[in-house]
């Protein structure tokens, strides 16, 4: 549905996007992961015509967002960052000037704008001047305004920014419910926003894509080893080399721990649990087993390493 | 036609706002104290004529009271028409509201044309208003119709000129003051660019007169319609409303 190749922003001499190239298919949910000025409202831009790109093509729905703008704008809702609206017209007038615009015809404009604005829980402040609302309430309005029309692929800058934890709850379902007939595509610098959200995850960094696949590929990707984590009471040097010598552990480090005790970070391949092993060795060799969990492998670890991997290497460069 | 959405939006943050009364209120009460003031001035000066066997037998009241009037409305509309255009463009690029608009399909085209009709809509409005002065001047005289609608052809020619003006303006900055004083300083210069001509002579005393903006209101309120007048509007006002036109474009490519 959507396919971005080789994008290259421009802006002056810096490149805010740089060689950015991913396919989102039909139905699905991605999100657009990065830190702050990591190009991904400038991507955004790009896919929904707002600006062409300095090199690179991005296809929506078949189309062109250079060349066919018109026909990509007729299938996209886009939500730009901070959701910039008409503060002076009241949200049900806005929502009517939108659908117009947008081309819903006469006849089924009320009923079109009644339903967005009952998806998105502003029904009740029709009549409210648009700069009279809170934050969250005028985010839900971007997000109204983006659905109208009945859009293929909606484009959400950061849809959950200025959200109360009640408020993000029922947008995030909202999105949720979109996926199937919508295609979804979304930026934030919430992680688990994206675990709850989004099938596929894209992360950016420094305006080129630093990983992308789904949340089990992107872990496997850069964690390839199981991971446990064990406290342990007995003489540090002998453990540790105990630790070494257990069968299927590849690697053992030092995480120092109280004065008597030990703390270890054990890594195993993938699928192969050495915890059993672990426990007997502890108790046959009459040591005090403190601890042992398995480290989980969140996006949040994954985002870290990933970017903060390639800061560490830009820095080493210059 | 996509343009009838953004003219219908426009119209209501015009009336919505303060911006189009205030419009039409502070230029009505200018132009009527004008209007009153020309009036006076032209029934004493009949007077006077009335009472000089050797004087002319009559004074035609179109000539003397609507041609001075179009004249000073024309350089009031100097000052009143960048407060209907500063907001259209500059509002949209400050609020990031534009992002929203140029990714809805819609053609740019469509969009200038909605916002600029939409003025011109105020506009015109307001021209509709001001008939009340030949009104109750043909409600106490004669006069001659013929006349005062040229006149009006021509503001309807010069107010578009104006607009195209200011909505060019608007679209080059975010702030809405700087299009609303930078539209008044560019008009104002195609103005005074016409007092030069006294002084020049030959070749440029012609171009001078040419390129000014009022002067070319001058003949419509004679009564004349003159081709050159008519092409002069048109092509500034097309051409500033293509340069609009650029200028959107331009902003993408920039970002």
């Amino acid at each position: 549905m959507i396919q971005v190749e080789h994008l290259t922003k421009r802006y002056g001499p810096v490149t805010a996007v740089s060689d950015v190239s991913f396919n989102v298919d039909k139905g699905r949910i991605v999100g657009f992961l990065g830190p702050n000025g990591a190009g991904k409202s400038t991507t955004m831009k790009i896919l929904s015509c707002f600006m062409p790109a300095s090199g690179g093509s991005a296809r929506v729905a078949g189309f062109d967002v250079f060349s066919q703008s018109l026909e990509v704008r007729r299938r996209i809702g886009y939500l730009p960052e901070n959701a910039p609206l008409y503060t002076d017209l009241p949200v049900g007038t806005y929502l009517e000037f939108v659908a117009e615009i947008k081309g819903v015809g006469r006849r089924e404009r009320r009923a079109k704008v009644d339903e967005v604005m009952e998806r998105c829980f502003i029904t009740d402040m029709r009549r409210r001047l648009i700069g009279k609302l809170s934050k969250g309430y005028r985010q839900r309005v971007g997000l109204a305004q983006a659905l109208l029309g009945d859009p293929e692929v909606l484009i959400l800058d950061e849809p959950t920014i200025g959200l109360d934890p009640k408020q993000i709850a029922e947008i995030r379902s909202l999105i949720r419910s979109l996926a199937g007939q919508h295609t979804v595509i979304l930026s934030t610098h919430i992680l688990p926003e994206v675990s709850m959200v989004c099938d596929g995850v894209i992360i950016i960094n420094r305006g080129r894509i630093v990983a992308q696949g789904t949340q089990t590929e992107l872990v496997e990707q850069v964690f390839p080893t199981a991971r446990i984590e064990v406290e342990i009471g007995g003489p540090r040097d002998a453990v540790l080399a105990a630790l070494r010598a257990v069968p299927g552990v590849l690697r053992v480090d030092d995480l120092a721990g109280a004065d008597s005790t030990a703390r270890f970070l054990v890594e195993s391949p993938r699928g192969r649990d050495v915890r059993a092993e672990v426990v007997q060795l502890v108790s046959a060799r009459g040591w005090r087993l403190l601890e042992l969990h398995q480290v989980g492998m969140s996006l949040e670890e994954v985002f870290i390493r990933v970017v903060a991997g390639e800061d560490t290497e830009a820095r080493e460069e210059a | 036609m996509r343009w009838l959405p953004v003219f219908k939006k426009e119209m209501r943050l015009y009336f919505g706002s303060p911006v189009a009364y205030a419009f039409l209120a502070l230029f009505l009460i200018i132009s009527g104290w004008m209007f009153s003031q020309i009036f006076l001035i032209y029934s004493e000066l009949s007077m006077r004529a009335f009472m000089q066997p050797m004087g002319p037998q009559s004074l035609n009241p179109t000539e003397n009271v609507m041609r001075p009037l179009f004249s000073n409305m024309s350089v009031v509309l100097l000052f009143f028409i960048p407060m209907l255009t500063m907001r259209l463009f500059a509002e949209e690029k400050r609020a990031g509201t534009i992002e929203l608009l140029l990714t809805y399909p819609v053609r740019d085209g469509e969009v200038l044309l909605g916002k600029f009709l939409a003025a011109g809509a105020v506009y015109l409005l307001l021209l509709v208003l001001t008939l009340t002065y030949p009104a109750l001047m043909a409600a106490f005289g004669r006069i001659e119709w013929g006349a005062v609608l040229t006149g009006y052809v021509g503001l309807i020619l010069l107010g578009a000129t104006f607009l195209a003006v200011g909505v060019f303006v608007s679209s080059l900055t975010e702030n809405q003051i700087v299009a609303g004083s930078a539209t008044f300083g560019v008009l104002l210069a195609f103005w005074l660019i016409g007092w030069g001509a006294d002084a020049a002579g030959g070749r440029l005393r012609t171009l001078l007169q040419y390129l000014s903006i009022i002067e070319h209101m001058d003949g419509f309120g004679k009564g004349v319609i003159d081709t050159k007048d008519v092409v002069y509007y048109l092509t500034v006002t097309a051409f500033a409303l293509f340069l609009t036109l650029r200028a959107l474009d331009a902003k993408r490519w920039k970002g």
